[in-house]
C-alpha cells in the first residue's frame, strides 16, 4: 500500500512518477508499451535503448496491461497482466496502493464515413504510430483528415517515412486562423511552438492545407483506392457539388481524442463533461486516485506534464512526504488549461459529420452495425438507454467494447455515452489467465502454494 | 529473425510488431469479419479497436499491432471467431 | 409526460416482468401505462442471461409456473410476430435445451433423484452417461460422471423480449414512459385511485409493483412492504467465438446454489452461447445490497468453473464482465397478486434468477386474477400475504 502506483508512462505519467520519486516514495510505473513515452513521445521501437531516464526509486513494469482496478479497504488494487500482448503466458501481478495515479491517455475519435471499415483506412494515430515506432509508412498516397492541430505532425511523420500526404484536410476553420495560415499564425503561440515547424515543414513538402473540408467517402473494394472530400458548411454539412475524387491508397483520420476512462470509471471517480474531475492538486473524487494528462481534458504533451508533476506530488504527499505545493506546475496547469478550452472551441466535432453516414455504412466496426439497424431498433423498440441500445442494436458489444463506435453511436442516437466507458475489464485477458490470476497482493507476493495458484491455467489439460 | 507469415517464411527485426512486420510486406488485411467476411488490418495502431486481430502460434484474437514478434513466431490470418489450436 | 393521462392500470418497472404484466393486460382490453425511473429493459432485465429453464427448478410451485411459462412464450412469440412484424418479434429465441452435468461421484444420485421427480411432475429428462453428454456437447469435460439432457430449456433475449412485449402494449393503445419515477400511490377509500408520479397525480385503478431488486423499497413508499432483497450476480463473456456449446450447460451444483439462502458468495457454473458468439459464463449470488463494486475474486471463480467443464475456454478472450441485482424473496417463490392491505395494489415480482423465463405466465396469472379467471397455476404459493414476505402476517 505504501507506494505511489502510476498508470501510463506518457508525458502525465512520467512526470508524475518523476515528481513522486524526486519526494523520496517509492513508485511504480505500469504501461502498456516496451518503452516509455506512450504516444506522444513514442519511441522507435527498432532502436536500441530507452531515451528516458527515471529516477532510480521509480520502477518501470513495461508490457503491462492493467486490466482491472479494485477498490479495496484503505486504497486500490490494481490488476496487472505482464508479457506479450494478448498471449496466455503473461503473468499476473497486484499492485495495493494508497495512492494512484490514472495517467491512462486518450485515443484518436474517428467518426464513420461510407468505406471506413476498408483496410486503407486508418485513425491518425495508427499512421503515426506505424510511422514514428516502426518506420512504416502506412500508404504511398495518404489523405491525411479530420480535425485538430494533431493532424500536421501525422502529416509530417508520414512524409518523414516516405510517403507521399496529398491533401491535410481540416473540417473546422479555427478562428483567427492560427492554423490555417500556417507559417504566420502557428509562430504566434508559445505553446505549440512545434506546429509552426510541422507547418513550414508541410509548405515545404507542397501538402495542401484545406480548411472546411473533409473526407467523406472511402472508396475500393478489398482496400482504399480512392476517396471523397467535400467541402463543409459551418455545420460540416458538405456542400453540395463540392465532392472531388482524389487518388490514395490509405486515409488517416482523426477527430479529436477519446480519454482512456475505464479505470477512472472502475474507481468510481467522477466524471464531468467526458473526463474525469479534478481538484487543484489532480485529486478525484475518490481520495487516493488523482488523474492527469487527456483522462482530465485534451489539452497535449505540455499540460499532461505539468499536471503529472501536480499528481506526483500529491500522491507523494499522500503517503506522507514533506511536500512543497508545486506553485510553478500548478501554474503552468492553469493556463495550460485555458488555451485548453481555446483548442477545445477552435477543433470541435460539429453535428453535419452525422450527414456522412449511410444506412448501410457500419457505425460498429466490431459487429458490423450498419447506421439503418442501430436506427430501427432505437425507432421501433422506443430505447431510452444505453445498455438496452447495445443489447438490442449489437453496436458497442464486439471486441472493442465501444471504445470505437461509443462517442459516435451515442451522438447519432441523442443518448449519453458515459455508460460505454464502463468497462470492469479494462483489458481482455485469456479466461485461464483470470482463473489464475491472484486476488491479492499477498497472494502474488509468491508463496509457493500462490505461485502454483497462478499456473491454474495450465493445470486444467 | 526470421517469423512465419501465413506459411512463408519473413525476415523480422527486433522491436517490430506483427502489424509492423506484415505492413512492411505491403500485407492490409488479415482478418475476415465473422459477419460479412470483409478484409480488416489495422485500424487504431495503439490496441483500442482489436480490428487487427491475427494468429500468432495458434493463438488468435492477438492485436497485430501490440504484439512485438519474437523469432519463430507462426503468424497466421484470422478468419472470423477462431479458437485456440 | 402529459398530466391529462390516465390509464385503467399502472405498471412500474419496465423491465421483462412489468413488460409481460403489462403485455397480458392489454391483451385482455385494459388501458396499460408502464413506467420505469430509468431506461425500460435497462436494469435487471439487461443482465439478464434469457434463462427459460425447467431444469434447474424442482417439483414444487415454481416448477409448475414454469412449465406453464414455457408453454406460454411460442405462442406469445406468435402473437407478437402476428401484431409486430418478424423485425421486432424477433427476441433470438432459442430453444436450445439444457445440458446440467455431475463432475464428481457424489453428484450422480443426487442428480438422478432430481431428475426422476421432475420427470413425475412433468419435466421432459433424460438421463445420460459421460459418452452421451460428451457426444452433444464435444468440448465438454471428459471428467463428467453423468448429466441430463432437457430438450426444453430455451433462451431468449431479454431486451429484445422486454421492448417487443412494450412495443405491443404501445401498439394497442397502451403508454410506456421511461425516465419517470413513482412516487406513491393515490389511495381514496382505502383503495388505490392514482399514482403520483412527478408530482401530479395519474388516476388509475390498479398499480402494479414490477419493480424487481427495488420492489421492496417501491413497496415502502406505496406503503404496504414487503420482503423483496437485491441478489447480486456477475457474468463473464467471452470474445466472439465458433460454436463452442451448443445447449444451456451447467453442473449440477447449480440447482443447489439457486435454492441456498446463503448471503455469501456461491458461485456455480452455468456456460452457454448467445447468438453473436460470445459465451456467458455466470452464475455468482451474493447478498451485499445494491453494492456494484467489482470483486475480482468473484470474476476468478467463474472462470475456473467455467474452464472446468469447457477446458478449451482456458485459451478464449474474456472482454466484457458486468453485474446485476436478482430480485430475491426469503422464501424462494415470486410474488403475484393482489395486496390485502390496499386493494388495487398488485406485486408481480421476487423471481430471482428467473424472471425471463417466467414473465410470460407471471403477466397471464396476473392479469386473469385481475379480470376474476382462473389461473392455469394455482395462485396460492405466490400470494402476497405470507409470512416470508409480509411482516404483519409473522406476528
Amino acid at each position: 500500500m505504501n507506494r505511489v502506483v502510476v498508470v501510463g508512462a506518457g508525458p502525465a505519467g512520467l512526470a508524475a512518477a518523476s515528481a513522486a520519486a524526486e519526494l523520496g516514495v517509492e513508485v511504480v510505473l505500469v504501461d502498456a508499451g516496451a518503452k516509455l513515452g506512450g504516444q506522444y513521445f513514442r519511441q522507435d521501437a527498432l532502436a536500441r535503448g530507452d531515451r528516458f531516464a527515471l529516477p532510480l526509486a521509480v520502477e518501470h513494469v513495461a508490457n503491462a496491461s492493467v486490466w482491472a482496478v479494485e477498490p479495496v479497504e484503505g486504497g486500490h488494487r490494481v490488476h496487472v497482466r505482464i508479457g506479450e500482448a494478448d498471449d496466455p503466458s503473461r503473468t499476473g501481478r497486484v499492485l495495493e496502493t494508497r495512492a494512484l495515479v490514472l495517467a491512462t491517455g486518450a485515443y484518436d475519435r474517428a467518426v464513420p464515413f461510407p468505406g471506413w471499415d476498408l483496410p486503407g483506412v486508418f485513425t491518425a494515430g495508427a499512421a503515426q504510430a506505424m510511422a514514428k515506432g516502426q518506420g512504416v509508412a502506412v500508404g504511398d498516397r495518404v489523405l491525411v483528415a479530420g480535425t485538430g492541430p494533431f493532424l500536421l505532425p501525422v502529416a509530417v511523420a508520414l512524409a518523414a517515412a516516405g510517403a507521399r500526404v496529398v491533401e491535410v484536410a481540416e473540417a473546422n476553420a479555427p478562428v483567427a486562423g492560427w492554423l490555417s495560415r500556417p507559417r504566420g499564425a502557428a509562430a504566434g503561440t508559445r505553446r505549440f511552438p512545434e506546429l509552426a515547424r510541422y507547418a513550414g515543414m508541410l509548405a515545404r513538402h507542397r501538402v495542401p492545407y484545406r480548411t472546411r473540408t473533409a473526407v467523406v467517402a472511402a472508396h475500393g473494394s478489398d482496400s482504399v483506392a480512392a476517396a471523397t472530400v467535400a467541402r463543409l458548411a459551418k455545420d460540416w454539412t458538405p456542400v453540395p457539388g463540392s465532392e472531388r475524387r482524389v487518388e490514395v491508397d490509405a486515409v488517416a483520420v482523426g477527430f479529436g481524442f477519446t480519454p482512456q476512462l475505464e479505470l477512472a470509471v472502475a474507481a468510481r471517480c467522477r466524471i464531468e463533461g467526458g473526463f474525469v474531475a479534478v481538484d487543484a492538486t489532480q485529486g478525484t473524487s475518490v481520495p487516493g486516485v488523482f488523474a492527469a494528462g487527456e483522462l482530465t481534458g485534451i489539452g497535449g504533451a505540455e499540460l499532461a506534464a505539468s499536471e503529472g508533476a501536480v499528481a506526483g506530488a500529491a500522491a507523494a504527499k499522500r503517503l506522507g512526504a514533506v511536500v512543497e505545493p508545486p506553485l510553478g506546475a500548478m501554474a503552468r496547469v492553469r493556463s495550460g488549461r485555458r488555451f485548453a478550452a481555446a483548442l477545445a472551441a477552435a477543433y470541435p466535432v460539429r453535428p453535419g459529420w452525422t450527414g456522412w453516414v449511410r444506412d448501410d455504412t457500419v457505425v460498429c466496426r466490431c459487429e458490423e452495425v450498419p447506421l439503418g439497424r442501430l436506427l430501427e431498433a432505437v425507432d421501433e423498440r422506443d430505447l431510452w438507454g444505453v445498455r438496452p441500445l447495445k443489447l438490442a442494436s449489437g453496436a458497442g458489444l464486439g471486441m472493442c467494447q465501444g471504445r470505437v463506435c461509443g462517442a459516435n453511436v451515442a451522438e447519432l442516437v441523442g443518448l449519453d455515452d458515459g455508460v460505454f466507458a464502463r468497462r470492469r475489464i479494462a483489458a481482455p485477458l485469456r479466461l485461464g489467465e483470470l482463473a489464475g490470476a491472484a486476488s491479492t497482493a499477498e497472494e502474488a507476493g509468491g508463496s509457493p502454494a500462490s505461485r502454483a495458484d497462478q499456473s491454474f491455467g495450465q493445470d486444467l489439460g | 529473425m526470421r517469423v512465419r507469415w501465413d506459411g512463408v517464411e519473413v525476415e523480422a527485426r527486433e522491436g517490430q510488431t506483427v502489424a509492423g512486420v506484415l505492413m512492411g510486406l505491403g500485407v492490409r488485411s488479415w482478418r475476415t469479419t465473422r459477419g460479412a467476411q470483409r478484409p480488416r488490418g489495422l485500424f487504431c495502431g495503439i490496441g483500442v479497436c482489436f480490428d487487427c486481430l491475427v494468429k500468432v502460434n495458434g493463438v488468435p484474437d492477438v492485436r497485430a499491432c501490440r504484439r512485438v514478434v519474437a523469432d519463430g513466431d507462426d503468424i497466421r490470418p484470422q478468419s472470423g471467431a477462431e479458437l485456440p489450436s | 409526460m402529459s398530466p391529462i393521462e390516465s390509464a385503467d392500470v399502472v405498471v412500474v418497472g419496465a423491465g421483462i416482468v412489468g413488460a409481460a404484466c403489462a403485455e397480458a393486460l392489454s391483451a385482455d382490453g385494459r388501458r396499460v401505462m408502464v413506467l420505469d425511473r430509468g431506461a425500460p429493459a435497462g436494469a435487471t432485465t439487461a443482465s439478464g442471461e434469457g434463462n427459460v429453464l425447467l431444469s434447474d427448478k424442482a417439483p414444487g410451485p415454481e416448477l409448475d409456473l414454469a412449465l406453464a411459462s414455457r408453454r406460454r412464450w411460442p405462442e406469445l412469440l406468435d402473437t407478437l410476430r402476428d401484431e409486430l412484424g418478424e423485425r421486432l418479434a424477433d427476441v433470438e429465441w432459442e430453444s436450445k435445451g439444457g445440458l446440467v452435468v455431475a463432475v464428481n461421484p457424489d453428484s450422480v444420485s443426487p442428480l438422478r433423484i432430481l431428475t426422476a421427480a421432475q420427470r413425475e411432475a412433468g419435466v421432459e429428462v433424460r438421463d445420460l452417461g459421460q459418452a452421451a453428454a460428451c457426444a452433444m456437447e464435444p468440448h465438454l469435460t471428459t471428467g463428467v460422471t453423468a448429466a441430463a439432457h432437457y430438450p426444453g430449456d430455451a433462451q431468449v433475449q431479454p431486451v429484445l423480449a422486454a421492448t417487443a412485449m412494450l412495443a405491443a402494449v404501445r401498439a394497442r393503445g397502451g403508454l410506456v414512459h421511461g425516465g419517470v419515477e413513482a412516487e406513491g400511490l393515490v389511495v381514496r377509500g382505502g383503495r388505490v385511485a392514482g399514482i403520483r408520479v412527478g408530482g401530479t397525480a395519474v388516476p388509475c385503478g390498479a398499480i402494479v409493483n414490477a419493480c424487481g431488486p427495488w420492489a421492496g423499497h417501491f413497496s415502502v413508499a406505496a406503503g404496504a412492504p414487503i420482503e423483496v432483497l437485491p441478489r447480486r450476480g456477475m457474468v463473464l463473456v467471452t470474445a466472439p467465438l465458433p460454436a463452442v456449446v451448443g445447449r444451456k450447460v451447467y453442473a449440477a451444483d447449480y440447482v443447489a446454489a439457486v435454492s441456498s439462502g446463503d448471503v455469501d458468495l456461491q458461485v456455480s457454473p452455468v456456460v452457454e452461447s448467445t447468438a453473436t458468439g460470445a459465451v456467458l459464463i455466470g452464475s455468482s449470488r451474493q447478498r451485499v445490497g445494491f453494492d456494484e463494486t467489482l470483486e475480482v475474486e468473484v470474476l476468478r471463480r467463474l472462470a475456473r468453473s467455467a474452464i472446468r467443464l469447457f477446458p478449451v475456454l482456458a485459451g478464449v478472450p474474456v472482454m466484457r464482465a458486468y453485474g446485476g441485482f436478482r430480485p430475491y424473496t426469503p422464501d424462494h417463490l415470486p410474488v403475484i397478486g393482489e395486496d390485502p392491505r390496499i386493494p388495487g395494489l398488485w406485486h408481480a415480482g421476487g423471481h430471482e434468477g428467473a424472471g425471463v423465463g417466467l414473465a410470460p405466465a407471471t403477466g397471464r396469472m396476473l392479469a386473469d386474477l385481475m379480470e376474476g379467471r382462473r389461473p392455469e397455476v394455482d395462485p396460492g404459493p405466490f400470494r402476497v400475504a405470507r409470512p416470508a414476505l409480509m411482516a404483519e402476517v409473522r406476528t
